[in-house]
């Protein structure tokens, strides 16, 4: 505890004394921190942004497209045939009253999402409207519904295939379901997968599930603030972090967890009311939307700019396909995994369907984004790498500006959002990060200490490195981990098939029954 | 015929009084079973971190487990041996609609609880579990003071 209390004052007086003189040095720490990384993490983003020969399509974006589609007809559009039941399951209308003061489906459900709503909604989109344009929304949507699919399909195998051990504590995820679900089809390899996957969730942790987080985090402080070095953001964030997930002060994560639930109804709610306020630009917006997800307004890459750019998004968000939500999801208290995977098809929707696309309507409403008044088209920027905006924003700041349009005073409620939001998703990925840390390592004080070091060193590197680099880390490592994920899933999905078909049954039949409560 | 009756434990005194109040009606009646009764309150609709998650189950049993050895089980140990026929249950819940259905599922005539043992905001805005019970219980409630 003492120690923690040390590294907490000695990061509060490092950013206290970085007055004015030691800013220009600074300044300089960020500029080299993000050199190295960004020449470190290059070949690596390359190589899984790679386009499809000729093209300008990234083949792992089709890759989860692709996949979510599969599994939408192989399941029989199971993300529609069961929306209702999912919901009943979230109520507790099939859960078991014997089984009080376990997990519930609810407390995983919210558990999940507080691991993806967060900077993905509102950066994310940002990036995505920002580049893509409006009509990134509308293949965002898409993905969305069918990324539904893919949720539902690793969330019941998560389930299915989770450690259980004697004291009563559970871990699951894609690295157990890999190796134990490759195991028990007579399928070789799995354990090599299990193992790859794991690689790739440890980077996932360290990219999009801390660096985006503390790089955003610090761009939104610095819109009220003013600028100042970005490793002072990374150093408070990494001690309270460090606080946390190795000082074991649980108050500061709960007090987080049931907080931010209520910080993303306030997000939604203003987004209401702005949208309400403008009501009568909402069909011209859904008709910039229409309109170029199809030609594109002049963005880069036309309308294939804003479709890349939208089903980018939509995973980075919603992560369906990339296997963290089954490690959030496993510990829920069931005896028919399926059941986790109907609520988990829940979280697309929410996070990327209403969340993103209330976002995403606020932008293109408060009109952020410059239009030529003659063509109609979007104006680029003058790299014409992103559509030329009001004060030249983006990411986080663009939706800021967004929102201040509507209300003024919105851009300090939106930092103390974005500020937990970050918080709470950095504190879940911790967790998938250490879960695939230790399947690799197995589990031990020093072990886990050694990453939950390294995790904390990454925030300060992420809040210090500028957006490019970071954003492109970020993204290549989570789908890195769908790669290995949903390659695997399609050898998996017929396991799945075999739940559902008996669950479906036994529902019909009466068999399995509600209970009341 | 046998009457059973339900009494609510919460681990203090008013707890303490309930279970004195109902020793002293079953010690005036004929045929008499005492359930003694300890709700954890639950909820399935809060917001848990996944490590929390993890160890849920565990957390479960060890709470299920001290209040039997803490509250439950001295009390009916000491109904026994009073020569009362009595039994005990653990459940987690609300507090309120736990301890009626418990009542209704076990044939209970009654139920004895102590006085609230919530107060300030919680209370102000909630209403403490005692009142609940009164407003929503499908048997008498005995509250006492």
């Amino acid at each position: 505890m003492k120690n923690i209390s040390k590294l907490w004052l000695l990061a509060m007086a490092a950013a206290m004394t970085a007055g004015p003189l030691a800013a220009q040095e600074a300044v300089s720490i960020d500029q080299r921190v993000n050199e190295v990384f960004a020449n470190v993490t290059g070949p690596f983003v390359s190589l899984i942004f790679a386009p499809f020969p000729g093209t300008s399509f990234p083949w792992i974006v089709m890759w989860l497209v692709i996949a979510a589609s599969v599994f939408t007809v192989y399941f029989g559009f199971v993300q529609f045939r069961f929306f209702k039941h999912s919901i009943q399951l979230v109520k507790g209308d099939y859960s078991d009253p014997n089984d009080a003061g376990e997990v519930s489906h609810f407390q995983a459900l919210a558990t999940a999402l507080s691991g993806t709503v967060g900077l993905g909604n509102i950066a994310g989109v940002a990036v995505a409207v920002g580049i893509g344009g409006p009509g990134a929304t509308f293949w965002m949507i898409l993905a969305g519904l069918l990324g539904m699919a893919s949720k539902f399909t690793e969330c019941t195998l998560g389930v299915k295939y989770r450690n259980e051990y004697p004291d009563g504590t559970v871990s699951g995820g894609p690295m157990y379901y890999i190796s134990k679900g490759f195991d028990e089809l007579g399928l070789p390899g799995g354990k090599i997968l299990a193992v790859l996957f794991s690689v790739f969730c440890i980077l996932g942790a360290l990219g999009g599930g801390n660096m985006f987080q503390a790089n955003q985090a610090h761009a939104q402080i610095t819109q009220i603030t003013g600028e100042f070095p970005g490793w002072i953001t990374g150093i408070i964030f990494a001690g309270v972090v460090f606080a946390v997930i190795v000082g074991g002060i649980k108050s500061i994560a709960n007090v987080t967890e049931k907080i931010v639930p209520f910080m993303g109804i306030l997000y939604v709610g203003a987004a209401l009311v702005i949208l309400l306020v403008n009501y009568d630009m909402i069909g011209w917006a859904f008709g910039q939307i229409f309109a170029g997800a199809f030609t594109g307004l002049g963005v880069a890459g036309g309308f294939v700019g804003a479709l890349i750019q939208g089903f980018k998004r939509a995973a980075f968000s919603n992560e369906a396909g990339v296997g963290s939500a089954a490690i959030a999801h496993s510990a829920v208290k069931t005896k028919e995994p399926i059941t986790e995977g109907f609520v988990s098809l829940l979280e697309p929707l929410i996070d990327t369907v209403v969340i993103c696309t209330m976002t995403a309507l606020v932008i293109v409403i408060s009109q952020q984004l410059i239009i030529d008044p003659v063509t109609g088209n979007y104006l680029l920027n003058e790299s014409a790498t992103a559509i030329a905006t009001v004060d030249g924003n983006s990411g986080v700041s663009l939706t800021s500006a967004a929102f201040a349009s509507g209300i003024s005073w919105f851009p300090y409620v939106l930092a103390i959002a974005v500020v937990l939001f970050a918080f709470s998703t950095m504190i879940s990925w911790s967790y998938y990060g250490l879960k695939a840390w230790t399947y690799l390592f197995g589990e031990g004080k020093t072990k886990e200490l050694v990453f939950k070091i390294i995790f904390c060193v990454f925030i300060v590197i992420g809040a210090a490195a500028s957006l490019g680099p970071v954003i492109d880390f970020s993204d290549a490592a989570i789908f890195a981990m769908a790669v290995v994920n949903i390659f695997c899933l399609y050898f998996l999905m017929k396991v799945v098939k075999t739940e559902l078909f008996s669950y479906a049954s036994r529902l019909k039949s009466g068999e399995i029954k509600k209970f009341s409560h | 015929m046998t009457v059973k009756i339900v009494i609510g434990l919460d681990g203090t005194d008013t707890g303490e009084r309930a279970l004195a109040f109902a020793k002293d009606l079953a010690s005036r009646m004929e045929a008499c079973e005492l359930l003694a009764v300890y709700i954890i309150e639950w909820s399935p609709f809060t917001f848990q971190t996944a490590e929390e998650n993890e160890q849920r189950h565990k957390r479960r049993e060890e709470e299920i487990n001290l209040a039997r050895t803490r509250i439950v089980d001295p009390a009916v140990a000491a109904l026994k041996a009073a020569g009362f026929n009595a039994s005990g249950l653990v459940r987690h819940g609300d507090v309120a609609e736990t301890l009626n259905k418990l009542t209704v599922e076990n044939g209970g005539s009654q139920i004895i609880v102590g006085r609230t043992s919530a107060d300030g905001f919680t209370k102000r805005i909630f209403g403490s579990a005692t009142q609940n019970l009164v407003m929503h219980a499908d048997v008498p409630v005995t509250v006492v003071g």
